[in-house]
């Protein structure tokens, strides 16, 4: 497991007003931003793309290699599995399944440790020493350990799968943004809200949340590699997406037997991981770079 | 600082009891171990029998808490499948976990320090570039993926080294390097970003200026306060460590705790899987207990805060 983005910030460290940066001429990140598109266009028009089913088995066609090698056909461009299933229908169908795992998981946990950042920086007090002592107990939790034993004890399915990492994730955003509620609220403008009769609520939801939004958004990209990476993991473990559904991580775990044979069958699912988490994570530290230098940490 | 290590134990405790209930509680909802220890052909006698003999028939709390009271003395009972103290299984294999780790967070150290303090120093440069790309390949590449490849080329085709197992230090290399790799991004990004602070500080400066040898500078004056974010974060990086050693562990048919963790959670092994979840949970507990520590003792503003 590559060592997680969000939990590089330093836990007491004094998050800084994300301050608009002098634009230095803003070159966009493009190799992540076309792979990433790719990636999702692919994912959402699968079933339109001529391409075989990508649970159709074919015992003549077993393990044939990439149409550019000896003995591969045009049919299957880069190859079939040991079932004879085209590899490379099934990489566009387990994009799907890698993709909404990371974009729902990450949305659930950041929502969630949002929520708990906000409420723990504004309270303070009791409310944020029970808020955090629990957020750092989840924080030193193996996270895939965890999902590991959630994921066979209540049975390995996507839902299953989004819920046992998103448990564990929320508490990277739930530290990041109660630092950053922390230095805001000893600003004016909280105090001048304040006064002006603003509750809790409004002061929380239109003057804190708005101000941690750049943040968010750069955790939320970095992590979505990092998540399509523990559900790969999951699946590879055999904990993850159950088969026949197409998932990167189990198709890599099926080529483990046969790489001798057909290297093919783990090379491309896993070239596929690399290519998107690559992807989010230069886009997420160009956001960074970008709108949010302060956070070189994160 | 008595009191701040007294809270700071009190607080490890705690967890450590939330862990437990949820280990506890999450092992029983998987289903019955009986199906998968019993033969197919097991009459209904059989399985009363053997559940009055595993001590699974009496009510949940009282399980609970007579796991308790054993695991505190070392005691997880017997593995359902091997037969055997689980106690005799974790002593077998945490010296291999260990080994691995250290070994592992020696290549990373090895190579987080000099790449990631001399990024910082010749920022902007094709080192720095170079260690921006470890970094971020070091986060998006799929550790298992990686693994299977090392196993096949450089173990299988080249058979330049063990493919796993453990006879001897060469079979340390491959899981080794794999499992470190990781861990030095991070490092070297915290190592990176820490430096550059210190480096633009004016203590720093003022030591240049007294005329300090510029090594002296560097890897004295600087480092010592740039460590400071990495040793907090010595406490999560060995929680990534375990996390990773899983799936490192199993490619490699390495005889470590995160293996038995797997084949635990293969064959639900309740007794085992409890006893490798808690041990880890003990050692991240203890390892961020010293964390803290150290940290307050660096640093008093920690020590006094609460």
């Amino acid at each position: 497991m590559p060592a997680e983005p969000g939990v590089l910030a330093r836990p007491d460290r004094e998050a800084v007003l994300p301050i608009a940066v002098e634009r230095r001429g803003l070159r966009l990140p493009l190799f992540s931003l076309a792979m990433i598109a790719l990636f999702v266009v692919a994912a959402l028009v699968a079933p339109l793309l001529s391409l075989p089913d990508p649970t159709a088995q074919s015992l003549r066609a077993r393990f044939t290699p990439p149409a550019w090698v000896d003995g591969g056909s045009r049919e299957h461009l880069l190859g079939t599995d040991r079932l004879g299933r085209d590899l490379l229908s099934r990489i566009v169908w387990g994009a799907r399944v890698s993709l909404a795992a990371g974009v729902v998981t990450v949305l659930l946990a950041s929502a969630f440790g949002a929520a708990v950042g906000l409420a723990a920086g504004y309270y303070g007090g009791r409310v944020d020493a029970t808020l955090m002592r629990i957020t750092d107990a989840t924080l030193s939790f193996p996270v895939i350990l965890l999902a590991l034993i959630l994921a066979v004890t209540v049975g390995p399915s996507f839902t299953n799968v989004v819920i046992a990492i998103a448990v564990i994730l929320w508490a990277r955003y739930a530290r990041v943004i109660r630092g950053q509620v922390l230095t805001l609220m000893r600003l004016d403008f909280v105090a001048q809200a304040r006064l002006a009769g603003a509750g809790a609520w409004r002061i929380i939801t239109r003057h804190l949340l708005p101000n941690t939004l750049g943040t968010l958004l750069v955790l939320v990209t970095l992590q979505i590699g990092y998540v399509i990476i523990v559900e790969a993991s999951l699946s590879f473990l055999g904990a993850g997406i159950p088969p026949p559904t197409p998932a990167w991580g189990s198709m890599i775990a099926e080529g483990r037997d046969v790489v001798t044979r057909a290297w093919w069958v783990s090379l491309f699912p896993g070239l596929a991981i690399l290519l998107v988490v690559l992807a989010f994570n230069l886009l997420g530290d160009w956001l960074r770079d970008t709108f949010d230098p302060k956070l070189r940490q994160l | 600082m008595l009191r701040f290590i007294f809270a700071r134990l009190l607080q490890s405790l705690v967890a450590l009891a939330i862990i437990s209930v949820v280990v506890f509680a999450l092992a029983r909802a998987t289903g019955d171990p009986l199906y998968l220890i019993l033969p197919m052909s097991a009459s209904q006698e059989d399985f009363d029998n053997a559940r009055r003999y595993l001590g699974l028939d009496r009510p949940y709390v009282e399980q609970y808490l007579s796991f308790v009271g054993r695991a505190v003395t070392g005691d997880f009972g017997n593995s359902l499948r091997a037969r055997r103290p689980v106690s005799d299984l974790i002593r077998e294999r945490l010296p291999n976990s260990l080994k691995l780790a250290v070994f592992a967070m020696g290549v990373s150290l090895a190579m987080a320090f000099p790449l990631g303090v001399m990024a910082a120093v010749r920022k902007g440069t094709g080192l720095d570039r170079f260690a921006q790309v470890v970094s971020v390949l070091g986060q998006s590449l799929p550790t298992f993926w990686v693994a299977i490849l090392l196993v096949e080329f450089v173990a299988g085709r080249l058979q330049w080294l063990p493919a796993g197992g453990i006879q001897g230090f060469t079979s340390y290399i491959l899981p080794g390097f794999t499992l470190g790799w990781f861990v030095v991004a991070g490092l070297m990004r915290l190592l990176r970003s820490g430096m550059l602070e210190v480096l633009d500080s004016e203590y720093v400066k003022l030591a240049r200026v007294k005329g300090v040898g510029e090594g002296r500078v560097i890897w004295l004056h600087a480092l010592k306060n740039a460590l400071i974010p990495v040793i907090t974060f010595a406490g999560i990086y060995f929680a990534i460590l375990v996390t990773t050693a899983i799936v490192v562990e199993t490619v490699f048919a390495w005889p470590g705790l995160g293996r038995l963790a797997y084949e635990g959670i293969s064959s639900r092994d309740f007794p085992v899987i409890q006893a490798v979840v808690l041990t880890t949970a003990v050692i991240v507990a203890v390892i961020n207990l010293c964390v803290d520590c150290l940290y307050a003792l660096i640093d008093p503003r920690i020590r006094h805060a609460r």
